[in-house]
């Protein structure tokens, strides 16, 4: 501090410094201001108190007031599931119909039941049920086991062709190459091919529909309509599981690929199952 | 009429004035404001009885909504993110109307200011109002200035503790008071006075009680000029509004100086004296402790009660009001030029006065023309297109809306028939407090048909969808076109909802996507 100096104009003392004749008036800060400054210095104090606070070697002091933000989001799960409570009971209570006829509940449903399929089902059916070839389309009216809520139902708990649950869907399409001749497996692909567009040789039709009578009508059904209890495809739709066109279908027919779906029904429980089938059900193509 | 000399004197000092400027350190000096009467006080009860009794008594104004909506004419219901004010109701989306409304009152303090000055601050101001009411409990209970300035130099005694704690008391309650006031804007009035007496009202309430009660106590019974003064950026900022037209409180010194207590004496001797008495009533009753004589100051709220106590004086003295009066900086500017020829002396009281004794004609005065110029014309031109853009915007605004948002994953689904279908959440929202039946049909999707999830309709090109009161609901839609009338590529359409009992429509421009030609 240098010497004590007077600013004349306001006759309030200055700090003492001096830049190019500048110098800066050294007011007292306002009282209110100081008071609320020594207020926060108390309160900071306090609240180490209060809070965890102090770094010590291995963990941190806890706070009288034992707070964590971990467990405050544990108190607030705990809540969030508390008041899920209720929709879960009635879930687990009543059947896949009777959930859709209840509009909160049913909004519950779909909204679990999508959370659930983001986890355990899109590796496979895609983030918007698209599907990808191989893994049918949930968005589409075309089911192979059935589209009504409780077929979608059953079809989720046990599965398809899923060896460890005895009440999964079971049946297969036989490799035909061993049973049908080269030429047999063309006409008949261009006659399924012909049930939903132009193939490329027309003549092979008349045959091939001799070749499906024969071998195919008895799963596939004798319009090629598909069957459900077999989980044989409607093969006169626009939908094809394996790719469309002669080539893809003559493939399917020669070596079959059959796909698999695991059995949720142990893995997820009934709750989540039914959800999943409410949410499937209401993706548009439902039953 | 009263002699000059008989005039009483008060004995006044302006405790802010700039000359005995206080180190910012010490106490406050307290002031005793002396009641003042006059026109401008009149006009401020006026002011403070209607600018009191609205914040009072608005929440208690019932507004018949029907069965769906609270029958409170102003609510501002948190809760459900409703704000009542009569026969309008904002949503949150809507909150623009509110934004609109504090630009109108920002210009409209700009045109105000820029007018009659600190107007705001002298009037409506509700530290100003509230301050004058506590004046008020405590004129009535210590009495007027000296016997303030008495009490409060007196050592202490029962009857002064009974009179300091009766006070304090009323201005507590209030405080309280006001504090309570608030609260009821956001929430049913006579229930939440209920439960707030009871103890059954929501924390949130209490607190809020308890921190408008200190405000209101510290503020308008303790601190008083001090928030004006310190706290208070506005008179900052409406300095910068005034111009040399604006009308501000000012002494007119052109006519009061040299002012003298002894008129006759000097006049005996041949000197020429102003109209100012020096009998400081002015100061006496000026609740910011400031000498209005030292000319404009920073502390000034333009409250214009020393204008009635010059008044008054003038009217007894028998000479013309208007030694303080309301006055432009450029009338002021005038007179002094012609009371000191352009500079040349000092003021001589002679030169502004004509032989008789009346003021000279050629002493500038102000009138209501002076109030229209640029200025003040672009303000209200700008304040009145707000105003009327807005009302334009509610007279015309939706209160039935429609927005449909598409799936984004999977964009379209191709059904066994080779229909494509596409996926959207179709948003309704019902503004009215009655229950609605909308109806929603697609227009300009060839062969398109539609179904909700959750609804019994059958497929088809409308959809009729119950509406809560006051709500928005959310459906999920489904909307379908043959294959033979697909267009590849994105198809514009459009939802229209209509209301079913009225003739309100809304509508959303949507887009329907099926796979590109070449697959």
């Amino acid at each position: 501090m240098t010497e004590k100096h007077i600013d004349e104009v306001s006759g309030v003392s200055t700090t003492g410094h001096e830049w190019d004749g500048i110098r800066e008036l050294d007011n007292p800060m306002p009282r209110w201001w100081l008071w609320t400054f020594y207020a926060t210095v108390v309160w900071a104090v306090a609240y180490t108190v209060a809070y965890p606070a102090w770094p010590l070697l291995t963990s941190a002091t806890k706070g009288v007031l034992a707070y964590s933000s971990r467990g405050e989001v544990k108190r607030e799960l705990a809540a969030a599931r508390a008041a899920q409570e209720k929709y879960i009971a009635a879930i687990k209570a009543k059947s896949v119909k009777e959930i859709e006829a209840d509009g909160s509940l049913r909004d519950f449903a779909t909204a679990a039941g999508a959370a659930t399929f983001r986890v355990n089902c899109v590796q496979c059916h895609a983030s918007g049920a698209q599907g990808s070839p191989g893994f049918p389309n949930l968005n589409d009216d075309e089911w192979l086991w059935g589209g009504s809520a409780d077929q979608i139902h059953k079809t989720i708990t046990h599965g398809i062709r899923f060896a460890d649950d005895p009440d999964t869907h079971t049946s297969e399409m036989p490799a035909f190459a061993e049973m049908l001749s080269a030429g047999q497996i063309g006409d008949v692909s261009a006659y399924v091919a012909s049930l939903s567009g132009p193939v490329s040789d027309p003549a092979k039709v008349e045959p091939g529909s001799k070749v499906f009578a024969e071998s195919c009508a008895a799963c596939h059904g004798a319009n090629a309509k598909g069957n459900r209890e077999l989980g044989a495809p409607d093969l006169t739709d626009a939908i094809w599981l394996y790719g469309s066109g002669e080539r893809a279908i003559a493939q399917q027919v020669r070596a079959p690929k059959n796909g698999v779906m695991p059995a949720w029904g142990a893995r997820l429980g009934d709750v989540k199952v039914k959800e999943l089938a409410v949410y499937v059900h209401s993706l548009g193509g439902g039953e | 009429m009263l002699d000059v000399e008989e005039v009483e004197r008060l004995e006044a000092e302006a405790v802010n004035s700039a000359k005995v400027r206080q180190p910012l350190y010490a106490a406050r000096k307290k002031i005793f404001p002396k009641r003042a009467s006059g026109q401008f006080r009149r006009f401020k009860w006026i002011v403070m009885a209607v600018t009191l009794g609205i914040y009072y008594l608005t929440p208690w104004l019932r507004w018949d909504r029907g069965l769906y909506a609270p029958d409170q004419a102003v609510l501002v219901d948190l809760a459900n993110r409703r704000f009542y004010f009569f026969f309008i109701e904002i949503w949150p989306q809507e909150f623009f109307f509110v934004a609109g409304l504090l630009v109108m009152a920002g210009i409209g303090l700009f045109l105000i200011t820029s007018t009659v000055g600190r107007a705001w601050c002298g009037y409506a101001c509700p530290q100003t109002v509230w301050v004058d009411l506590f004046l008020v409990v405590e004129r009535a209970i210590e009495g007027d200035r000296n016997a303030r300035i008495k009490l409060e130099d007196a050592p202490w005694s029962a009857g002064k503790i009974a009179k300091r704690m009766a006070k304090h008391a009323i201005w507590l309650l209030i405080a309280i008071a006001t504090g309570g006031a608030w609260i009821f804007y956001f929430a049913d009035a006579p229930t939440l006075l209920g439960e707030v007496v009871t103890g059954q009202a929501a924390a949130i309430a209490y607190m809020t009680i308890a921190v408008l009660t200190a405000t209101t106590y510290t503020f308008g019974g303790l601190m008083r000029e001090q928030v004006c003064t310190y706290m208070c950026p506005w008179p900052r900022i409406q300095a910068a509004m005034l111009d040399e037209n604006s009308l501000t409180v000012t002494y007119n010194d052109w006519r009061g100086e040299p002012r003298s207590r002894h008129a006759k004496k000097a006049a005996a001797a041949g000197e020429s004296v102003g109209d100012c008495v020096d009998c400081n009533a002015c100061v006496a009753v000026c609740p910011m402790g400031i000498d209005i004589r030292d000319g404009q100051q920073l502390e000034c709220i333009t409250c214009a009660l020393c204008i009635d106590a010059c008044d008054g004086v003038m009217d007894k003295i028998g000479k013309e009001r208007g030694l303080i009066a309301y006055a432009t900086l450029n009338d002021y500017n005038a007179n002094m030029a012609l009371a000191t020829g352009n500079g040349a002396h000092a003021i001589q009281p002679a030169l502004i006065r004509q032989p008789g004794g009346r003021l000279s004609d050629r002493v500038a005065q102000f009138h209501l023309g002076k109030i229209f110029r640029p200025r003040t014309f672009v303000y209200t031109a700008v304040w009145a297109l707000i105003g009327f853009a807005m009302l334009y915007a509610l007279l015309t605004r939706e209160r039935l809306q429609l927005n449909v948002l598409h799936d984004r994953n999977p964009q379209f689904v191709v059904l066994s028939d080779g229909a494509i279908r596409n996926g959207y959440t179709v948003k309704l929202l019902n503004m009215i407090p009655e229950p609605r039946t909308v109806q929603i049909t697609l227009e300009g999707l060839q062969g398109g048909a539609m179904n909700a999830v959750g609804t019994e309709q059958a497929e088809g090109e409308t959809l009729a969808v119950e509406v809560e009161p006051d709500r928005l609901k959310s459906l999920k839609v489904y909307v379908r076109q043959p294959r033979d009338l697909m267009r590849p590529g994105s198809t514009g359409f459009r939802f229209v909802a209509r209301d079913a009992a009225g003739d309100e429509t809304a509508s959303y421009d949507a887009t329907f996507i099926a796979p590109e030609a070449s697959k």
